[in-house]
């Protein structure tokens, strides 16, 4: 039993958090998400360089073979610096590539990503789906020797910047038929392709994307076909660990904020957080990070380390709900311990409200997750 | 970072584990299990078969009987004696006056009560709530003078004591009393004083709680004359001796252990409840409660491990990380009592039989009753409100 980031981990998460407070603070923040694509092409190239692309890539392909738990440090400081760039969807991308990828694949994809030179999202969400993973009725039906796709998929987080886009679509069964399910590396500005952009709540950028006669060909296919059901939830699984650190993270810059806002913020002539009203709410604040940490350990061990699949999704659900909880929690109280300031545009810990109450639902809300931990 | 433990403390929890199923007797697993109550005598055997082993006193300098243990080897043993279902060991004189002498005492009062407090031939309890003086303990009256007389100097001392648990199994009070009234800070004026129960003048009247069982106690001090030498420290400096008691680690406080069996029994019993022809466990409203409350048990388990772990690192012992396990976990507690009371629907009415008593399932009588005492564990050992001031002054800052 041991708590500690080892000395890499650590070195790795001090360097993204000063990186974050030096060059990502608000205002600098603020310029990315208005800008034209809503990401900082400098800031990405930065991540590569620091190496972060690359940890969860293995050595075989010029990674560093981290696991989840080598990147809670890191996607803490991107909760806390609210970093919008398109780093989760494009470790996750390469995670398809690295665990469902004939070797071929993960030579064509794998050193690009670690590179910085390629990002990846993921399109799986389709209208009417919820959480449902099996949920796919976008189709791909075999022609010649490759596949032609047809369908739509919405909220693809990151879409309008990706170079690669992996998409789930169904080559068998109905709808919702675990069975039947296949993964396709599809390029971008593919023709058949188009995409409806937008930014999303928490000021990312997200797309809804028709597929309209998309020829790819047969090495496009990820895993074996129509068996893809058992790589999307592991991939899942393991983003849901990569968003509970990220959300840890977050939940402490708004719990730093607020601590910092009351003891500042003066009203009767003391500052507000002399007030035993205010006071036993920010500790609530605190006893909900600590335990959305501890379950953001045991996600991130978890991704990493269970081999029963079973069990894998009932704990990293069980992290899922009580991060959910915690990102609802935190968030709206944050806001009411800032009174008025709190629900403006200037103030950080609006926008980390925004994130965090989309990372309540992002892989899954509360429900979901209590639905699959008892399954 | 590894969230599991070590080879060598999973063989110590192997060898704990092992030991209990040998050792704890059955009659006493059954009463804790079946929530009856426990008499002195049971609390009195279990003390003695763990003294008799040398796992009584863990944390106490060895040349007293400690084992050497570190801090995770005494919570892994906690936890196993919570969920092996042990009766509880009573603090008061163990885990409470101990350290004071440990710290405080002099050698004589060590010789003289710590071996007595090892093999539990004297049963303590703690005299420190007054009826005006609960949260605020620093406001208490109970007065202590000096006087002598042909057997030497003595306090004398009048006043009360309330909420003194098991008080009416004891044979020794450690109380806090107040020695200078006059002094410039309430908190200056008082000391710990150590006394016998059988001295005249001392009253043990029984507070019945509403689950209809008798913990609690008032105490009644009527010109009770103490010798000087059972004065813990300087006189009036006990509320430094009170201030490091708190202080002290108590790594167990979130009593995952015990919760963690309340937690599979309470599994198991559900599935045991029929509704609309399946299970208890199908409906997915009263399911979705009981999860929530396993995974906020999963994550308070995570949380003391890692509070425990920072405490083996730094050697510092725990703060203001001890309040919030508190809180968190007599939360979980009265979560857990709650819904095996609701578990069995309108079963949770009968509390006692008036005739036939052989047909009366006492078990399911008990569930009411639990739930009701269950309350106490909010509002002792600091309330849950006190406690999240004292993470708001400690570890906040405000």
């Amino acid at each position: 039993m041991n708590f500690d980031y080892n000395e890499e981990q650590q070195l790795l998460a001090d360097s993204v958090k000063r990186f974050v407070a030096k060059d990502y603070d608000f205002e600098s923040r603020k310029k990315i998400v208005g800008s034209a694509t809503g990401y900082s092409d400098s800031v990405w190239a930065t991540l590569a360089e620091m190496g972060l692309l690359g940890l969860p890539v293995s050595p075989d392909y010029e990674g560093f073979g981290g696991g989840a738990l080598d990147m809670m440090g890191i996607m803490e400081s991107i909760g806390e610096g609210l970093v919008v760039e398109p780093f989760l969807s494009t470790v996750m991308g390469a995670q398809f590539v690295a665990r469902g990828g004939s070797d071929a694949q993960k030579k064509a994809i794998l050193p690009l990503v670690v590179e910085g030179k390629l990002k990846i999202a993921f399109a799986q969400t389709e209208k009417g789906a919820r959480y449902n993973l099996a949920h796919v009725a976008a189709h791909a039906t075999k022609s010649g020797a490759g596949y032609v796709l047809d369908g739509e998929k919405c909220v693809v987080v990151h879409g309008p910047c990706a170079d690669k886009i992996v998409v789930s679509a169904r080559t068998s069964g109905g709808d919702a038929d675990a069975k039947g399910i296949s993964l396709f590396l599809v390029d971008a500005k593919a023709p058949g392709i188009t995409m409806k952009s937008y930014r999303t709540v928490d000021e990312l950028r997200a797309c809804d994307i028709t597929l309209k006669g998309v020829s790819v060909p047969a090495d496009a296919l990820i895993g074996k076909e129509g068996e893809g059901l058992a790589l999307i939830e592991e991939v899942v699984d393991y983003g849901t660990a990569l968003v509970c650190a990220e959300a840890v993270g977050a939940i402490k810059s708004a719990n730093d904020a607020t601590l910092e806002y009351i003891k500042t913020r003066k009203q009767f002539g003391v500052p507000i957080g002399a007030f035993q009203a205010l006071q036993h709410r920010m500790v609530d604040m605190v006893i909900s990070y600590e335990q959305a940490k501890s379950m953001a350990c045991l996600a991130c061990d978890k991704v990493d380390s269970e081999k029963d699949s079973a069990e894998r999704k009932r704990l990293v659900s069980a992290a899922k709900v009580r991060i959910s909880e915690a990102c609802r929690h935190v968030s709206q109280e944050s806001i009411q311990l800032h009174g008025g300031m709190g629900m403006t545009e200037e103030m950080k810990v609006s926008h980390t409200f925004r994130r965090l109450t989309m990372i309540a639902q992002q892989f899954g809300d509360i429900d979901h997750h209590l639905e699959r931990f008892s399954a | 970072m590894d969230l599991n433990y070590s080879n060598e403390e999973l063989a110590f929890r192997d060898e704990v584990r092992g030991w209990l199923a040998k050792n704890l007797p059955a009659d006493l697993s059954d009463k804790v299990a079946g929530h009856e109550h426990l008499s002195r005598d049971d609390l009195v055997r279990w003390h003695k078969i763990l003294a008799k082993q040398g796992w009584i006193a863990p944390s106490w300098p060895k040349e007293w009987g400690g084992n050497g243990w570190n801090v995770v080897q005494r919570y892994i043993f906690e936890e196993e004696c919570g969920y092996a279902g042990t009766p509880p060991l009573v603090p008061f004189g163990l885990s409470m006056c101990a350290p004071v002498l440990h710290k405080f005492g002099t050698e004589a009062q060590k010789k003289r009560f710590l071996p007595r407090i090892y093999n539990a031939d004297d049963f303590w309890c703690q005299g420190y709530s007054e009826p005006g003086s609960g949260s605020d303990l620093a406001s208490l009256k109970t007065k202590a003078e000096r006087g002598s007389d042909s057997s030497g100097d003595h306090y004398l001392v009048n006043g009360q004591k309330i909420w003194t648990t098991l008080g009416h199994y004891a044979d020794w009070i450690f109380c806090l009393v107040r020695t200078d009234s006059g002094a410039s800070k309430r908190q200056e004026g008082i000391s710990f004083l150590l006394i016998d129960m059988k001295t005249p003048g001392v009253t043990v009247r029984p507070l019945i709680l509403m689950d209809g069982g008798h913990e609690v106690n008032e105490v009644f001090f009527e010109n009770v004359k103490v010798p000087v030498e059972n004065l813990v420290y300087e006189e009036n400096k006990g509320w430094t001796v009170a201030k490091y008691l708190l202080g002290h680690e108590r790594m167990n406080t979130g009593r995952i252990g015990v919760s963690k069996r309340e937690l599979a029994k309470l599994k198991e019993f559900v599935s045991k409840q029929s509704k609309g022809g399946g299970s208890l466990f199908d409906d997915v409203r009263f399911r979705d409660k009981l999860s929530k409350v396993e995974i906020e048990l999963m994550a308070l388990e995570i949380t003391n491990l890692r509070f425990l772990d920072q405490m083996r690192r730094t050697g510092q012992p725990p703060g203001a990380d001890v309040s919030m396990l508190k809180i968190k976990g007599t939360e979980i507690q009265q979560s857990l009592t709650e819904l095996m009371m609701q578990a069995v629907g309108p079963m949770a009415q009968p509390f006692k039989p008036v005739d036939h008593a052989e047909a009366f399932d006492a078990f399911t009588a008990s569930l009411t009753p639990r739930y009701a005492n269950t309350r106490k564990t909010t509002i002792y050992a600091g309330s849950n409100e006190i406690q999240r001031n004292i993470i708001s002054k400690m570890s906040l800052g405000l």
